[in-house]
């Protein structure tokens, strides 16, 4: 009675002012220390459930045709692959020791994953399961990710402060490009000329021009009141349309919106404590922004640029990703 | 047992060597820098009954290990900027010997040096060169101060650092008053007066200063038995028992059988160090789980000092990849250098002292980092752990 109470008032404002589209589908956040994901209904921003895992579940991806949802698991050097209709596992990809992130191929036949302890990245045959090959890179390579293309596939190694740029046919290290300290994640302009790489210790952004791998450009982080070594960006999103780009900014507990074009950081949202990756939903009305030191989820009104709400979730929060 | 561990050194080396012709034949002339690691000849540290106890804060295995396991991790760095790092050890067995070791290093054509020696050996080492040398041994502050060099860099924290960290952690956790525990040898009595300083500074309060003695002699139980040398009756209720013991036995004893149910802290119950291997935190495991794959033991701090001595030898060289051998020295006291602690770390132009976070550990877990929440700093937050600057100390330093 209530909730319909509640739904027409909505609805007479909504009537009112603009309508707001609403989000139908839910959100899955992962958490390292739940061995579970935490399922969010997009509508009334609540929890609805969890799924269970494999053990340590840290980054997560839709494959191309958006029927499963794949889940790297660190503790279990294995992908977790759940079939979003039953929500329920239906195959371990074993992705070798200690898998962190992963990017898949255009065609999803391929994923690429970096292994933290051994310093590769392995390539995957996603059917087989067969490790294709491995690539030794930089100590504890974390972002992954794979050229629009499929012939290139970009590293990050956070001990030795490189991004390495790998040719997938031949399994070769073209290149190696300096960034910042502990490069983490990376977003990928959607013309494909620019790829953005967070640096977790600069504080900073490293803008590469995809044509040469020079650096177009640093952008560096400044929060009121906090000193460059509190600002910790990791995860990061872009707009469809590639005007904005959203940096979570770790331990200094914002997000920052930036204009991509003009290079400037705009607004700073105050989030919960070390946020650490970013998604948006189809609409990009909203932001959703794992909190991992407060277990809980920022959701962020992206026009207004303000909090909507923070949802308690499991331990350690990693990332959230949109299924609508 | 020491033939087989020296035959092992010089397999390494030849390891090592092969490795360097292998990278220097693929990228031309590749510059190289020669690394010298000192350590103590029969080092009493590392005998085994002394080992298999592990006492927090106590090494358990040489400083090569960490350096080795840097140096091949930044292989991959190292070999894209076309330098390399070549590491060599010698053991010393006193102060002289340090020193003849040290003035023949340059000439051996040594870009740098990492010390694991004692006090006096490691000031007669840097007196003897002039290459820049990097403590991962010794705490003492006096090294840091009255005694310190203008060309030694310290990856281990000092004695102060461990100190403040502590102390900050108390104030924290609002354990103000507190039952000093002191041992009987000289290093007890100058690490017990660096305790009581940061007792002071962090505006503690000090019931008493017992000292301690190991004995089973019924003549001085007073001095040696927990429940006695805990009681309250010449102190009052205590907060914690605050013990310095640099050998480590007695305060190894020590929790749960103080007089009143209080926590103990500094050389055993809750210790602040450089290092610890269950800290879970800014990739920390996966730096403990590399160390623990290649030295078969787990990391302590001294282990994470030495290991930092080689990412910074790295850096070094990776910033000044075409050398001459003299560019190291320049670039290692610039160096941002990331540890697996969450903050880029730095080297104080003041002492040489490398700023850091330090972690508060029982041995089982991590329980606290310091500087702590809400204690804070005009410039840095981690020079509120150990000698800041306005304090002039170190006059060998601008």
């Amino acid at each position: 009675m209530l909730d319909f109470a509640y739904r027409a008032a909505a609805v007479a404002t909504a009537c009112l002012v603009a309508v707001p589209v609403l989000a139908q589908g839910v959100a899955f956040v992962s958490s390292e220390k739940d061995h579970a994901l935490t399922v969010i209904d997009l509508k009334t921003l609540a929890v609805t459930g969890t799924v269970p895992t494999c053990k340590r579940p840290r980054h997560m991806q839709l494959t191309p045709d958006a029927k499963q949802l794949m889940v790297a698991c660190g503790e279990s050097n294995a992908a977790d692959v759940i079939d979003l209709a039953t929500r329920k596992s239906v195959r371990r990809l074993p992705l070798g020791d200690d898998p962190e992130a992963f990017d898949l191929s255009p065609d999803g036949k391929t994923l690429y994953v970096t292994n933290e302890d051994d310093g590769e990245l392995s390539m995957i045959d996603v059917a087989s399961g067969k490790v294709l090959r491995k690539v030794p890179v930089g100590k504890e390579p974390e972002g992954v990710k794979v050229s629009p293309d499929g012939a290139t596939v970009w590293v990050t190694s956070e001990v030795a402060n490189l991004v390495h740029v790998i040719d997938t046919a031949s399994g070769k290290v073209t290149k190696n490009v300096a960034v910042g300290k502990r490069p983490r994640r990376f977003a990928l302009t959607p013309d494909g000329t620019q790829l953005w790489v967070t640096n977790e210790l600069s504080a900073s952004v490293t803008v590469l021009s995809t044509k040469d791998y020079s650096v177009v450009d640093t952008l560096k982080f400044q929060v009121k009141g906090m000193r460059d070594t509190d600002i910790t960006p990791v995860g990061i999103t872009m707009s469809r349309d590639g005007k904005r780009a959203f940096v979570a900014l770790g331990r200094a507990n914002h997000v920052a919106f930036v204009d991509v074009a003009a290079r400037k950081v705009g607004e700073l949202v105050l989030v919960g404590k070390r946020a650490w990756n970013v998604a948006l939903d189809k609409a990009e009305t909203r932001l959703y922004v794992c909190n991992g030191l407060s277990d809980d989820l920022t959701v962020i009104d992206v026009a207004a640029a303000k909090p909507l709400k923070t949802i308690a979730v499991g331990r350690v929060p990693y990332m959230a990703v949109i299924v609508e | 047992m020491r033939f087989s561990r020296r035959s092992c050194a010089v397999a390494l080396l030849l390891a090592l060597a092969g490795a360097a012709g292998a990278a220097g034949a693929a990228g031309a002339a590749t510059m190289t820098y020669k690394v010298l690691l000192l350590e103590p000849a029969d080092d009493p540290r590392l005998e085994r009954s002394v080992v298999e106890r592990a006492y927090l804060g106590h090494a358990t295995g040489p400083a090569f290990d960490g350096l080795d396991v840097a140096v091949k991790e930044a292989q991959f760095e190292l070999d894209a900027a076309g330098v390399a790092v070549t590491l060599e050890r010698q053991a010393v067995a006193d102060a002289a010997a340090a020193r003849d070791a040290a003035s023949r290093a340059q000439k051996a054509g040594v870009s740098a040096i990492v010390a694991d020696l004692p006090d006096d050996a490691l000031l007669a080492a840097a007196d003897a060169t002039p290459l820049p040398v990097l403590d991962v041994g010794a705490a003492a502050d006096r090294l840091r101060e009255g005694d310190c060099r203008a060309r030694v860099l310290h990856l281990l924290p000092s004695e102060r650092m461990r100190a403040d960290a502590l102390a900050q952690t108390l104030v924290a956790r609002r354990w103000s008053s507190v039952l000093l525990l002191a041992g009987p040898s000289a290093l007890d009595a100058q690490r017990s007066a660096v305790a009581q300083a940061a007792i002071k500074r962090y505006g503690l309060k000090l019931l008493q200063v017992k000292p301690f003695k190991l004995s089973a002699d019924p003549r001085e139980r007073d001095l040696a038995n927990p429940l006695l040398l805990t009681g309250t009756a010449s102190t009052g209720s205590y907060d914690v028992v605050w013990v310095v013991d640099s050998d480590g036995e007695f305060a190894r004893s020590l929790p749960y059988r103080t007089a009143l149910p209080r926590p103990v802290v500094g050389d055993a119950g809750l210790v602040a160090l450089a290092w610890a291997a269950q800290f879970e935190r800014f990739g920390a495991p996966q730096v403990s789980r590399r160390f623990a794959r290649a030295a078969g033991r787990a990391m302590t701090a001294n282990d994470w000092a030495a290991w930092m001595a080689g990412k910074a030898i790295a850096a070094a060289a990776v910033a000044a990849p075409k050398g001459p051998a003299t560019a190291l020295a320049k670039a290692l006291p610039a160096l941002e250098l990331d540890g697996s602690k969450g903050t880029p770390l730095t080297f104080r132009a003041w002492d040489g002292q490398l700023r850091q976070p330090m972690l508060l550990t029982d041995g089982q877990g991590v329980i606290a980092l310091a500087p702590a929440d809400g204690v804070l700093h005009p410039k840095n937050n981690l020079d509120t752990l150990g000698a800041d600057a306005p304090e002039k100390l170190c006059k060998a330093r601008p």
